[in-house]
């Protein structure tokens, strides 16, 4: 399994990459492979300020529903237009590529200070280990 | 936890492992789509060792399988087999199971033999439960830790496997059973039984028999694509059947009456456990019901989702969901208030607050096409 060491990661198995004041979310590939087959990806939040730790999402496996957590506070401009139902459908890509065409959303954060409080790539990787 | 003889290949198969009634099972390999489907077009291969067997026999077996199950066993004939289920004195349900008459052979002339097969969950439950209702002294035998089951399920299963043994696989009929010697192994049990709707057999072998039987079997069936199939897609295959998940679907709360059972509870062939109380269900109904439902949503229902009516009043409980594989939606069964029960009824789904439009449907989801 691989933790990118470019990325951030929390304990709830979502990982951030930060890009100036923006940043895009998804889940890790230990999360992706607890869930197994994912088949939707819900959310709502697009437009809203969530803060960090609290829902902006649903995700649907075969198996079970997963909440989505927001890493850090920040405004949702964006859900992945490949995995939404109102674009390509096809949440699959979480399972296949989970830190590239698998993400899930992109925002704008709020307070970059809230960087420090995530986890980094070995932190996360000894977590799951 | 315990595990079966196939534990370490399921491990070395890379095999998604989970605690599963006390076992260490297999709940998936490539995924639980992936395998889903082989089953309904190819061949593939569950390890249900978990589950339970017990033997009963002498000359009180019949009557004393006829007094705790609800199907009428005294029809049943060597060579056959039939799903029942136990009442547990108070309408509800100890376990279901499926009851195999085994041949006479050996047996004196009013004696028979018995196969019962439990939920692995069940296991003590339903042995303490037999043990205590067995006042005519029917011989007991628990080989559930010596027994090894593996479920070869789906449509080319006869094909695939007809190399291991001399039986004519193809005419091994549905619920009905064969001991003879397969894979090179002597007095199995060859059983056209499942819990997948795809066709297919259960094969029963001692545990010291069952890795030469997985190998074997995996070998026979490597030109039809043969493949390893976990927990989950046993678990979707059954939903999309509208089969009933003892624990999820039914329990010690739930009559068979309510849960659709009706057709295994057979009120006239004499007395048995719970027999008046069910009479008083079928003839007068009972107040909830369970039934299937599909979702013209994308989220998926899961067990103890509220069931509303479209002012958000409760009208029941989802007991088992998933999305489909083979029809690409979710689908669910649950009990509602009897009213809200006839196919094509609007219902609505509480996810956490929010409502979805679900219709009850006639079962099975998945039909052959």
């Amino acid at each position: 399994m691989t933790f990118p060491a470019e990325l951030k990661y929390t304990q709830e198995h979502e990982w951030i990459r930060i890009e100036g004041d923006f940043a895009f979310i998804g889940i890790t590939e230990f999360a992706q492979s607890e869930l197994g087959d994912i088949v939707y990806v819900e959310v709502e939040t697009v437009g809203e300020v969530v803060n960090s730790g609290d829902v902006f999402g649903t995700i649907e496996a075969v198996k079970t529903t997963s909440d989505l957590f927001m890493p850090i506070t920040g405004e949702v401009l964006e859900l992945n237009e490949a995995i939404s139902e109102a674009g390509g459908d096809d949440p699959a890509l979480i399972n296949s590529d989970p830190y590239g065409e698998g993400w899930i959303i992109k925002v704008k954060i709020s307070d970059k200070s809230e960087i420090d409080g995530l986890l980094d790539a070995d932190a996360y990787a000894a977590l799951v280990n | 936890m315990k595990n079966t003889p196939l534990t370490d290949i399921h491990i070395n198969l890379g095999a998604k492992m989970a605690e599963f009634a006390g076992y260490n099972m297999p709940i998936s390999y490539a995924g639980i789509k992936e395998e889903h489907l082989t089953v309904r077009s190819g061949v593939g291969v569950f390890d249900v060792s978990h589950m339970g067997e017990f033997i009963l026999k002498g000359k009180n077996a019949t009557r004393l399988i006829q007094n705790i199950t609800t199907n009428d066993v005294s029809t049943l004939e060597p060579g056959h087999v039939q799903y029942t289920c136990m009442p547990n004195g108070n309408g509800g349900i100890v376990d279901d199971l499926l009851i195999y008459r085994l041949p006479n052979d050996g047996l004196a002339e009013d004696e028979q033999a018995y196969l019962l097969v439990v939920n692995a969950s069940n296991i003590e439950k339903d042995w303490n439960w037999i043990s205590q209702h067995n006042h005519l002294d029917v011989e007991m035998i628990n080989t559930s830790d010596n027994t090894g089951l593996l479920a070869i399920q789906g449509p080319k299963a006869a094909e695939a496997l007809q190399s291991l043994t001399d039986i004519k696989l193809n005419e091994v009929k549905y619920y009905t059973f064969l001991k003879g010697t397969f894979a090179g192994i002597p007095d199995t049990i060859i059983s056209a039984t499942g819990y997948t709707g795809a066709g297919g057999f259960e094969i029963y072998v001692s545990n010291d028999h069952l890795v030469q039987l997985w190998n074997t079997v995996f070998e026979a069936g490597k030109d039809y694509g043969i493949q390893p199939i976990g927990l989950g897609a046993r678990d979707t295959l059954r939903l999309e059947m509208g089969f009933c998940l003892y624990g999820n679907d039914i329990d010690d709360t739930t009559s068979p009456i309510e849960a659709g059972l009706g057709w295994i509870t057979k009120l006239n062939k004499g007395e048995f456990i719970d027999c008046e109380l069910y009479k008083s269900q079928k003839e007068n109904g009972t107040a909830r019901k369970l039934v299937g439902f599909k979702l013209d949503d994308r989220r998926v229902p899961r067990h103890g989702y509220l069931i509303t009516d479209a002012d958000g009043n409760k009208i029941g409980e989802v007991t088992s969901g998933t999305q489909s594989p083979s029809l690409g939606y979710p689908i669910g069964m649950g009990y509602v208030q009897k009213e809200f029960s006839k196919a094509d009824t609007p219902i609505f789904i509480d996810f956490n607050g929010k409502r979805l439009q679900a219709a009850v449907t006639k079962l099975p989801f998945y039909k052959e096409s």
